[in-house]
């Protein structure tokens, strides 16, 4: 049985993964076409590649049915209960980053933190009989923040895609969602909450607590961690 | 793990003594609509509470506990007055491992009454002091009703204190409000800033520069906030005195005769919370008539603060030394939520919970 690592089967993601591992002296291709989701790992021994969608690896990972992933910081943390519970941080790798922020209409011309954003929810319940709605598809690491930072009478709705697109939609007043350049939250006239930082995320390598690491496999992974030139994770 | 056979009995036993007290027993659909659910609590109730869908009624929530269907089911058609009690599973979602159940019993005491609330209060306290005796419990009580009345006592502008009362369930937040409305710390940068771009122009000039009208909040809307936080920005501060009475006020820990004392002589500089101390008074007399032992009971103004915000007046809660364990019972007067379900109607309330689980750990059987 080899270990197993999961990465993102596709596009900059699955390119800037293989650089890194490439730059450390562990090669990963895809055998066969483009459509197979299958490959290979060569400059080390007992590694097997197993190409995922990014937005599955966490969950593959806390089932321990893969050894390692590369997935998003924000994946982890929005799709894991506890999740230092559940993976353990290996390596960040230096790509992927994305930053999760608040964002609101920029002619809110009234507001600028999150106690604005607070004041505005309850000004808006009052006005409009409904509670302020804020889009994202980041519903626990949303709320978790807005719990922490104090801010009630919101409502969140979900939204898996075009995001920024939901207030001039009239389906929210306000938006969370992960931004790199902040160019579409310029077209779409958002601006972000000056203290709306939720997370800084970057594509990370995780192993999972529930994997196997009987069998060889602790071994294997001190070799891979030794030539990445990286400390091995504590794990059970 | 499931419910241990000695924390069913428990229960039996604690319902059929509220029975015996005089509640009429009631039942509860385990399956809640969230929408109601969630416009009292707000999205953290998703954090607390397991939801699932149903074909035909929608979003839906697992009874995180009997107070809310017990309000309304006794808005649409009780008797006034009226006792309840209930015994059942309650379900709150853990999203951290470790001890704390995310199902169990729950059994309820609910008092309907509009007449001597405080006497209604001391018959609820001392009924659950009576039944938690043998486990030595540590008693404690509150009135959130204090600080809503030391809140409405400052001399602050409505809307400021508009903003304290809606965070007094948010301890942080209330006192971040407070040190910033009594100048103890500056108006953070950000807002410095924001005010320094309001005082450049009219709100609709500097609106129109800003961007094109977007979403469900007008522009008037905009206007009107922001010329409120230029006038807010010119509003004296709440003068230090006044802000240091309601932190001796949050501080305040003691033997209930013995802060009954103190909140008099505080309510000499505090004349607002006068009628507060007063209703404490007869509460206390009332707790005393009923035999319950009041120097063994701790008052604190700041009890209740940080539980579900619907609890707007007494609230108490009896807590064992052993750690680890939660609270073994808790409750309090929740005016206030009757008000909102009942859509124009209310009827004071009071009443409170005992987990049965927790009763039987505690008297030595495995939870």
């Amino acid at each position: 049985m080899s270990l197993k690592i999961g990465v993102p089967s596709k596009g900059r993601l699955m390119d800037k993964t293989f650089d890194w591992f490439g730059a450390r002296g562990i090669t990963m291709t895809r055998s066969g076409d483009e459509r197979e989701y299958s490959g290979r790992v060569d400059g080390i021994d007992d590694v097997q590649l197993v190409l995922l969608s990014a937005g599955e690896i966490p969950r593959e990972l806390a089932a321990g049915r893969i050894h390692l992933g590369v997935t998003g910081t924000d994946l982890i943390r929005e799709k894991l209960a506890d999740w230092p519970q559940q993976v353990a941080e290996v390596a960040p790798l230096g790509f992927g980053f994305a930053d999760l922020i608040i964002a609101v209409p920029t002619c809110w011309i009234d507001v600028d933190t999150l106690d604005d954003l607070d004041a505005v929810a309850a000004q808006f319940r009052a006005r409009h009989g409904q509670r302020l709605r804020i889009a994202t598809k980041y519903h626990r690491l949303v709320r978790d923040f807005l719990r922490e930072a104090g801010v009630a009478e919101y409502r969140l709705v979900d939204s898996q895609g075009a995001t920024e697109g939901t207030v001039r939609n009239l389906t929210a007043e306000a938006i969370a969602d992960i931004t790199s350049s902040g160019e579409t939250l310029r077209a779409n006239h958002l601006k972000i909450l000056s203290d709306g930082l939720i997370l800084r995320s970057q594509a990370e390598l995780f192993a999972a607590r529930a994997a196997d690491w009987s069998n060889g496999h602790r071994a294997t992974l001190a070799a891979l961690t030794s030539r990445l030139g990286i400390d091995a994770p504590d794990l059970p | 793990m499931p419910i241990s056979p000695a924390a069913r009995a428990e229960a039996a036993r604690l319902f059929t003594a509220f029975q015996q007290a005089g509640a009429q027993p009631v039942e509860t659909d385990i399956l809640q609509p969230a929408d109601t659910l969630l416009d009292l609590y707000g999205e953290d109730i998703r954090s607390r509470a397991y939801v699932t869908w149903d074909p035909l009624r929608g979003e839906m929530m697992l009874r995180p506990d009997f107070t809310v269907p017990v309000v309304q089911m006794h808005m649409a058609h009780g008797a006034d007055p009226a006792r309840y009690c209930y015994m059942g599973e309650v379900f709150r979602r853990q999203d951290h491992a470790g001890p704390r159940a995310s199902e169990y019993l729950q059994v309820g005491y609910e008092v309907f009454a509009r007449d001597t609330p405080e006497t209604v209060e001391a018959e609820v306290f001392a009924l659950f002091d009576d039944l938690l005796t043998p486990l030595r419990p540590r008693a404690a009580m509150g009135d959130i009703g204090l600080l809503v009345a030391a809140v409405d006592g400052l001399s602050a502008t409505p809307r400021r204190k508009a903003a304290l009362m809606r965070h007094i369930w948010r301890p942080r937040r209330f006192r971040a409000l407070l040190d910033r409305y009594a100048g103890c710390v500056p108006a953070p940068p950000a807002r410095l800033k924001l005010l320094e771009r309001l005082a450049t122009g009219r709100p609709a000039d500097l609106m129109a520069q800003a961007g094109p009208a977007l979403g469900l909040r007008d522009p008037w809307e905009i206007a009107e906030r922001a010329t409120a936080l230029l006038e807010d920005a010119a509003t004296p501060n709440i003068p230090a005195r006044e802000a240091d009475l309601i932190d001796d006020l949050l501080r305040l820990s003691a033997p209930a005769p013995a802060a009954l004392e103190r909140l008099m002589d505080l309510g000499v500089d505090m004349p607002a919370i006068r009628p507060a101390v007063d209703r404490l008074a007869t509460r206390l007399a009332a707790l005393e008539q009923a035999g319950v032992w009041l120097s063994q009971v701790t008052f604190e103004p700041n009890h209740g603060r940080t539980t579900l915000e619907y609890y707007d007046g007494f609230v108490f809660s009896f807590h064992s030394d052993r750690p680890g364990l939660p609270p073994v019972a808790s409750g309090g007067r929740y005016d206030a939520l009757t008000r909102v379900l009942g859509q124009g109607r209310e009827i004071p309330a009071v009443g409170g919970i005992i987990r049965p689980g927790v009763v039987a750990s505690l008297k030595g059987a495995p939870a």
